[in-house]
Parts: C-alpha cells; structure tokens; sequence
C-alpha cells in the first residue's frame, strides 16, 4: 500500500488543502493511505511521489461539500483534513448524496465542527467591539482585539468590510489580524492585546445602557452564559457590570415588592387628552404643509405638487399625478394634459379658478431616458399611500361634485380597480357626489382623426354634463 | 458623552425595557456602502446578553418617557412618580451611531411616550429614521414602534424608513385594554394593524421596500385574568388576519412605582415560556390553539411540561410513531423532536433504517421521545400507555442558582 504524508500551513489552510485533495485523487490515493499534518512548514507532500495538485484536474463536488470544506477547515481539530478527505472520497465513490445521509457518523461528526466554526463566527461578529484610537491624521480610527477559538479571522472579515466600509479599523487576535483602510483588506500575523487600549466616552454610555436594560426581576445568569460565555467577558466593556448586576437584583426586587404601590400624582392633563383626538390637520394650509414636508414614496419628484382652487369650490378634478411640467412648476394640470383640460373646461363653461383642480397621487413618478423623465402610472399600493391626504383634502374643500380623471383617480375614490369607458359618467365616491371620465393624457394618445374628434367631443359632453350636475346639487 | 446624556440614557432605556422584542432579523440585504454606514443581513445577532438571559441587539429606549396616557401595567403612564427624560432627535441619532461603530448593535428599536399629539410624537420618531438614513446613510435595522392613534398617512410613511413596524397590543381583550389602557382603543390598534399588513403586502408584490421586515406586536400576560387559551386564540387571529411575523409575550413584570390597580408580584416567567413553546406550535409544527389546549387544564397551558408533551400525553392513542415510515406532519407530533431533527430523520431514511443510535445523532430530546417512537431496533411496548410516564418524563425543577 502507498503511503503519503501531506503537511499543510498552519490554521485554515484551504488553499493547501484542496490542491492536495485533487493530487491525491489523481494518484488514487485512499483515506487510510494519508497522513495529515498541520502547522509544519508549509511545504507540500514532503517528497512524496503524488501528481502535482496544481496542474490535477479539478474535482466536481456537490456545493454543499465546497461549503462545508471551506468551514470546516477553520476548525482546530487535528484530524479535520483527514476526516474532509474522507468524506470527498466516498463522495467521489458511489456515495454522492452523502451528506443527506445526517446520521452517519462520519457526516455526523463533520456537522458538529461545522457548528462550532458556524458558532464562533458568529460570536465574533457578535461579539467583538471596536475602541476608537487616536488616529495620526485626526480622523477616526478603530481597534478590536478579539480571541476566537479557531482560524476564523479571514472567514469573519467579509461581515465587518461590508459593515464597516466607511471607517479606517484593524481587528487583532492571537491568530491572526485585520487591516481595512476604507479601500482595501490587509491580513497580518497574529497579535497581541495592545496596551492602553481603553473604553472611550461612547463605551461607557453602552456600558450604562447595558445596565439600564436589565430587568433585575427576572434574573438568569444561566441562560446569560450559554449565549455569553466568560471566555469573551474579557473584550467587552460592559461586562465588568455584570458581578454587581446580580448582586444587587434581589434587593432590587424586594424592594419593588414591598414598597406601597404609589399613590398616582393627580395630574389630570384633561386638555391635552382632549387635544390628542383632533390630530388631524386643522385648516387645509395646515394639511398642505404636511403633504409638502413628506417623502415621495418613490424618490426622484422635485416636490409635492397640492391641489389649487377655493375652499368651497363646487367641483373638484381629481388627475393621475403631477407631470414632467407640474413636478418642476410646482403646479397642477400645467403640462400639455392640464392645457387640453383647461382648453375643454372653458368651451365647457367651467371657470378653471373657481373648480379644485388636484391629482390622487402628489409627487411625480418617472423612469429618466436620456435627458426626458418618461412619466410612469403608480402601483395600486402608492395610489392608496396617498389615499389619505386626497380625502383631508376633499373634506377642506367641500365641492358638491368630484370629477375622477382616468382610472387612477377612480380607483383613488372608489377602492376598487374601475374601467373608465365604460363607467363613464355620474357615479358615488362613498360621501360625495362623483362623475367618471377620461384623463385628458388619453385624448393626447390618440392618434390625429375621426377618432381623436369624436373623443375630444364625448369628453366636452362630460364636462357639459358635470357643469350642469353640479349646479343642479346643492 | 456628558453626565446629562448618561443620565438620561439610564432613564430612557430602563424605561424602554418592558418591551421584550429584541430582534433584528428578518430584513433584506442592504448595505452602506463607502459613503454611509452598516449592513442589515436578514439573520440578525445578539451582541451581547443581559444577567437577565435576554438578548441585547438594538439600542432600545424611548424618545420620551413623558406620557399623556393613563395604562396601568405600564411605570411611564402619566400618574407615574417615574424619573422623567427626554431625548432630542440629533441625541438619539449620535447614541445609534456611536454604539454602532464600536460594534454593540444591529440598529434602533425606538419606541415613545405621548408627548403634546401622536401625531407629534410619531413625527419626531421618523424624524429620527430619517436623519439615520439620509443624512448618515445608515443601512442597520431600524424598528419603529407605532402609535396606532396617529394619523393614517404617518403610519404609511414610517414603513420608507422601518425595517419593522410594531404596535402593541398590550392586552389580549378589548375588555382588559378598556380597563386598565383607557386611552386605547383595541378596534384602532387592529385597524392600524390591517393598514401596516395591507402595505407590507402590496409592497412586497410591487417590489418596494415598506417595513420588509413586516410587523410585531406584545401582549402582556399576567396583568388581566386572561387565559393562555385566549392569549394563543388571539395571537392566532393576529399571525392569520394580520399576517404578524411575531407576537411577544411579556410576563407582567413588578415595576417601580406601580399602580395600585394591579396586584404587584413576581412575574410568572414559565408562563411566558410556555406561552412561546405554544406560539411556536401553531406557527411551525401545525398545531391549533384547541389542541394545545387540550394539553392542560381550564385554558391554562401545564407550567411543568413543555404543551408538546403536554398535548402527547394526551393523546397517547397517535402513539408510537414509526420514524421511518410516518410522514412529516406525524413526526412534528413527536415529543423532544424539533423540526430541524424531522427533517433530518425524513434525508436520512433514504439512505438506511433508523436505529436509535442514529437519531442519537439526529437529536437532543431523545429522552422525551423514547417512549413515542418505534425505530428499526425499538419499540416503547407498553412504555407508552403507563399512568406514570408523566412523572418518568418531568425533569426535577432546579433551583435556580445566582453566583
């Protein structure tokens, strides 16, 4: 039988590993035919006669094999390579769902130090706290140095580069540190716990929190140290509360126990109770300046565009939202839609500056091409984020008709998805009086002709019919 | 930081701290990027444990623990002697961000007394997100608590800048919030809650971020003469109707300075523990509040044994199990066996026959299930059905030890 002798670098040597696994496949080799060592210098095979692992094919393995290789190497457990090797080489022979097979002892054993490296990673980014030091240059500077149980610095490091990505830190530990410049990821040899590297202001005010957030009534320091183990107490600042924590909470308690449940301080705050339930905006100037100081959902609108038009207009025209021109005047109904619909209203016989005029959806939505911002319809769901302003408004302007332009404001005003054509006309928008028509964007889209005529005139005959509604309501 | 602030840190977390919601999970991917700050990665950590067991992973206090509300289980309620703080925005946003940088949380779960107006006070608590995230580009998890009586277009804003919303339930009954929360109203809170599901849902579909990791609520068990049957009856409706992500159990805790409404003694932890083991029953292993029921006695969950065990032993005649024949839902059933042991027991019989040596591997609660199984070298006999199984089960109470 051949015999092969593999040493591999110290901690987790994936690298090494693997192009050792697929030499030893190339030759052939068995389990029982590999010695494995670690820490040694790192030079490969010592003057066995294995195919170079580099230029060996590579091997084909279920992903959940590489993942668990790559974890388990991290272990500190001597026999890791040898039980990884065994486990890729009945996988390689015959046994391909292997790792399926969750009560054999192999794949059994394997699971725990997958769990242990899982745990510590975690633990370490858990638990691990940065100290700011004082930095040459005058920024911010951080340090941390932590003691995790196996080779996980450079596993750990992804987690706090994404973090961390704007600071300037080194994370150091006994086997091995971090060096992140904003820019870059330096490995360096193992450290020691610097001198002098002491809690700063922001760490005692943790430290105060951690204190503050315990409930001395239900203590459980049992329960505390299968999460926290003292192995870690040492790098956390606040930790050093915790003797006196536990020794103070019973007297705590007892003394909540005992003490006479406290009088209540007559403070009858009745007008500030009473103030609560008129929360809404009082005046619709004051529910505009709301609209105006709020977030689009979808960001990109240069501003909120708000309804124009008297209180006690009689008829209000509720649109889609504002356009390319309304987001930038700050207007509604200016753009080509709104000249059309202003066009309309006059042969109409509907005073533009005596109607309401508003959209059900105040910020505008665009996708950019080019230099244009292509207008895009709001989602069901944006349309009912706004739903609630459009109603504050009507209840402020009390018109006697409200006129949904196109399917957005009808949805708006009735809840429910409505098709325009053929609902068109007098409607009831739950308290109000309601009318259904197009929006004149719709007349925009058609196409020059007989069509576009006969569309334009049925949305004249619209307006006519919501002109003379509205004065017939009182 | 100066004495003030710390003073008022103390303050404002220990008066944030009867909230039991922790966690930081459950949101998706966002990171900060070179220009911003921090990264939420959906799985959430613990960064460090309280001698109280309890996980510390979002800087949790209150704006304010002024209050213009009157609730009895509550030490910040109006009539309270409590010390009484107040933080401004800009204070809040420098404590989130100096404890994250230095590594010792997730993000904020920031939560408020009723200064001047909800309205009020729920804008200045969006006030702090939004500071977080536009102007520090921070990207860890921000957990708003929302108060159901501020107007409806501040709730559907405060999901932009939430990875989770909550609103507290505080009581299972409407009844019991009449009595001791007379400013709540429990038709509000719910309807608050169908606007937050209603959003979180159509967000979802049209792919917009708006509270991604849904929302939470808490009831406080042990301040109302509710039964675990109501509480569980109620948390179903609110994981069914309202598609809640978690409902949290607070055993009515002793507080300083409590109000002589309600009886003050030590909090009745089993309760609460066994009121999660239930939760989780109806939630991941099919069970229905009936039949967790069925385990205990008058509504009231068995304080010595967790309700899985409870609700076996009742119903011995679906006992023993085969492991390497019974389907998934059967399996769930079984005593000491969770479902990550299930799952595995289902990948392993394809490859071979379980014995009990091999479910050694697959689980921790053997000693519990034992007497519910067959395997390929066991079978409980007459073990199942023995009057005294109870007691052979039951692990001695320990006291509990402080060092």
């Amino acid at each position: 039988m051949a015999f092969h002798r593999v040493a591999l670098g110290e901690g987790a040597d994936i690298k090494g590993f693997r192009r050792a696994v697929r030499g030893l496949a190339a030759a052939g080799a068995a389990p029982e035919e590999v010695l494995w060592t670690a820490g040694d210098a790192p030079s490969l095979f010592g003057g066995s006669t294995l195919p170079d692992g580099d230029t060996a094919p590579p091997l084909s393995l279920p992903r959940a094999v590489g993942e668990l290789v790559e974890a388990v190497v991290c272990h500190r457990e001597p026999e890791r390579y040898a039980l990884l090797h065994r486990l890729i080489w009945r996988v390689l022979h015959g046994e391909r769902e292997l790792l399926s097979h969750h009560s054999d002892p192999l794949v059994h054993r394997l699971a725990l130090l997958h769990k242990a490296v899982r745990r510590d990673l975690h633990k370490m980014h858990a638990f691990l706290r940065f100290r700011d030091v004082p930095d040459p240059d005058g920024g911010e500077r951080f340090v941390a140095f932590f003691e995790p149980d196996h080779f996980i610095v450079e596993a750990a490091a992804p987690f706090f580069v994404e973090r961390f990505q704007s600071m300037v830190w080194s994370i150091l530990t006994p086997v091995g540190s971090l060096h992140w410049d904003r820019h870059a990821l330096t490995v360096g040899p193992p450290a020691a716990m610097p001198e002098g590297l002491g809690d700063d202001a922001v760490l005692a005010g943790w430290r105060r929190y951690y204190e503050s957030t315990f409930n001395p009534a239900r203590v459980n320091p049992t329960a505390m140290r299968a999460e926290m183990p003292k192995k870690y107490w040492a790098n956390m600042p606040e930790t050093a509360s915790i003797p006196r924590m536990i020794q103070e909470a019973p007297a705590r308690v007892r003394a909540m126990i005992e003490r006479e449940a406290a009088a209540p301080i007559r403070r009858s705050p009745d007008k500030a109770v009473a103030a609560m339930a008129t929360s809404r905006p009082a005046t619709l100037a004051d529910l505009n300046a709301l609209i105006r100081r709020s977030p689009p959902l979808v960001p990109g609108a240069t501003q909120a565009v708000l309804g124009e038009g008297p209180e006690g207009a009689a008829i209000a025209f509720v649109g889609e939202q504002p356009g390319d021109q309304e987001d930038i005047q700050g207007r509604p109904f200016v753009g080509p839609a709104g000249q059309l619909l202003t066009r309309a209203m006059a042969e109409a016989g509907i005073d533009r500056d005596a109607a309401y005029m508003t959209n059900a959806v105040k910020h505008f939505k665009f996708t950019p091409q080019g230099k244009r911002r292509i207008h895009q319809s709001p989602t069901a769901g944006e349309v009912k984020h706004y739903r609630w302003w459009l109603m504050e408004e009507l209840r402020f302007v009390r018109p006697r008709l409200v006129v949904a332009l196109g399917a957005t404001a009808a949805l708006t005003l009735t809840g429910r998805s409505v098709s325009v054509l053929r609902e068109r006309g007098p409607a009831g928008f739950g308290d109000w009086n309601g009318f259904v028509t197009v929006h004149p964007s719709y007349l925009l889209r058609l196409p020059d002709g007989d069509g576009a005529r006969d569309a334009y005139d049925a949305f004249l005959a619209d307006l006519r019919r919501v002109r003379d509604l509205a004065e017939g309501l009182t | 930081m100066d004495d003030a602030l710390l003073d008022k840190l103390g303050i404002l977390a220990d008066a944030a701290k009867y909230d039991a919601s922790c966690a930081s999970s459950g949101a998706k991917g966002r990171k900060g990027g070179a220009a911003g700050l921090g990264s939420t990665t959906g799985a959430g950590i613990c960064h460090a444990y309280t001698p109280d067991g309890r996980c510390v992973s979002l800087l949790k206090i209150l704006l304010t623990n002024y209050c213009l509300f009157d609730c009895a289980y509550c030490i910040n309620r109006r009539s309270s002697n409590v010390r009484r703080a107040r933080f401004s925005v800009a204070e809040v946003v420098a404590l989130t961000i100096g404890f994250y940088k230095r590594n010792c949380i997730e993000g904020l779960f920031l939560s408020s007394g009723i200064i001047r107006s909800p309205d009020h006070t729920m804008e200045q608590m969006m006030l702090v997100a939004k500071t977080l995230r536009q102007e520090h580009g921070f990207a860890g998890y921000i957990h708003l608590k929302t108060i159901p009586e501020a107007s409806p277009w501040l709730i559907e804003q405060a999901g932009l800048w939430a990875d989770r919303l909550s609103i507290n339930l505080e009581l299972p009954s409407d009844r019991s919030l009449e009595q001791l929360a007379p400013e709540k109203d429990g038709a509000n809170i719910k309807a608050v809650m169908g606007q937050v599901n209603e959003r979180i849902t159509e967000a979802k579909e049209e792919r917009r971020r708006f509270s991604p990791a849904g929302q939470s609520t808490q009831m406080i068990v042990g301040a109302d003469a509710a039964t675990d049957q109501s509480v569980l009856q109620t948390s179903s409706t609110l994981y069914g109707r309202y598609g809640l992500r978690r409902v949290y159990y607070s055993a009515f805790s002793p507080i300083p300075e409590a109000s002589a409404v309600l009886p003050v003694k030590p909090p009745p932890l089993q309760r609460e523990n066994r009121l999660y083991q239930a939760d989780w029953l109806l939630r991941y292993y099919g069970f229905t509040v009936e039949e967790i029921a069925e385990g205990g006695e008058g509504g009231m969950l068995d304080l010595g044994i967790d309700p899985k065990l409870a609700w076996a032993l009742k119903n011995r005649h679906r006992f023993p199990v085969d492991v390497n024949r019974a389907d998934r839902e059967l399996l769930l059933r079984v005593p000491g066996l969770g479902a990550r042991a299930v799952d595995k027991i289902l990948e392993a019989r394809r490859h071979t026959r379980l014995r009990m040596e091999d479910l050694g591997r697959l689980s921790a609660g053997l000693k519990r299930a034992r007497p519910f199984l067959i395997t390929a070298d066991h079978h409980p006999g007459g073990l199942t059905d023995r009057p005294d199984l109870r007691q052979r089960l039951v692990v001695p109470a320990q006291q509990l030890s402080l060092f």
